[in-house]
């Protein structure tokens, strides 16, 4: 019988929790049992997408306001690990920014297109009074 | 962010001594590069040994101290990269940009 751990955590709107989270993502990629692939890559990526995702959340959705948090919920079966990342603020348009090229010599730009890189699916829509971005990585 | 400065010649070593950089620490990075650029220091080596995590934020800080050290026709060099780290400079082909070096000693006489 396939197993499901589900992580849901909520945190300040503030980025010196970037690393605290990360760490989640890498724990759960050393978690999965039955994940053939390259473990220790997918733990970094795990890292990157839920650092990348969260700072998003603080900045352009909740516009670095102290008063709003921002909400992780991780979830992973033997199939499928399924990030969301809830913010509370009045979103982004992920698809100018994921159809943003960075070139070499932007500083910025880089965060969106990594998630997209990296994950199987990626969608951002609104869900209370807020958004969520979910972020989907195929196990098989 | 803990930053180790040492200098050599007109040459800055910042040993980044964190485990991370990301959204949270890179602009501290960035500002002591701007004050460095400020004080005439324009031939920077970056040394990422200690750094075993970087985001599309600790590499956007690079970028900025590359370009304005560029600018000011010196140059920002990297070396002692781990593995992943390395491999984010891959999947973003900033590799194409950075000079990158094995150890400190390589990346100093490279100047």
């Amino acid at each position: 019988m396939s197993k499901q751990v589900k992580i849901d955590i909520t945190v300040p709107n503030q980025t010196k929790y970037l690393g605290m989270i990360g760490r989640i993502g890498e724990s759960m990629a050393y978690s999965l049992k039955s994940y053939q692939g390259n473990r220790r890559e997918l733990a970094y990526h795990l890292n990157l997408v839920l650092t990348e995702a969260l700072a998003n959340a603080i900045s352009h959705a909740n516009d670095f306001d102290p008063d709003k948090d921002v909400r992780v919920v991780i979830s992973a079966s033997d199939q499928e690990l399924i990030i969301k990342v809830f913010d509370q603020g009045l979103g982004f348009d992920i698809e100018t920014l994921a159809k943003f090229k960075a070139r070499a010599s932007d500083e910025g730009g880089r965060g969106i297109q990594l998630i997209f890189k990296l994950m199987d699916q990626v969608r951002y829509m609104r869900e209370g009074d807020g958004n969520v971005l979910e972020m989907v990585k195929y196990l098989h | 962010m803990q930053l180790n400065m040492t200098e050599q010649g007109d040459i800055v070593m910042i040993s980044v001594d964190e485990e991370r950089m990301d959204a949270h620490n890179s602009g501290d990075l960035k500002e002591q590069m701007l004050q460095l650029f400020d004080e005439g220091k324009c031939s920077l080596v970056i040394d990422l040994s200690a750094v075993r995590f970087i985001d599309s934020s600790g590499l956007g800080a690079l970028v900025s101290g590359f370009k304005n050290a560029s600018a000011r026709e010196g140059s920002l060099k990297l070396c002692c990269l781990q593995p992943q780290v390395r491999s984010m400079f891959e999947l973003t082909r900033l590799h194409r940009v950075f000079e990158i070096f094995t150890n400190q000693e390589e990346a100093l006489s490279s100047f």
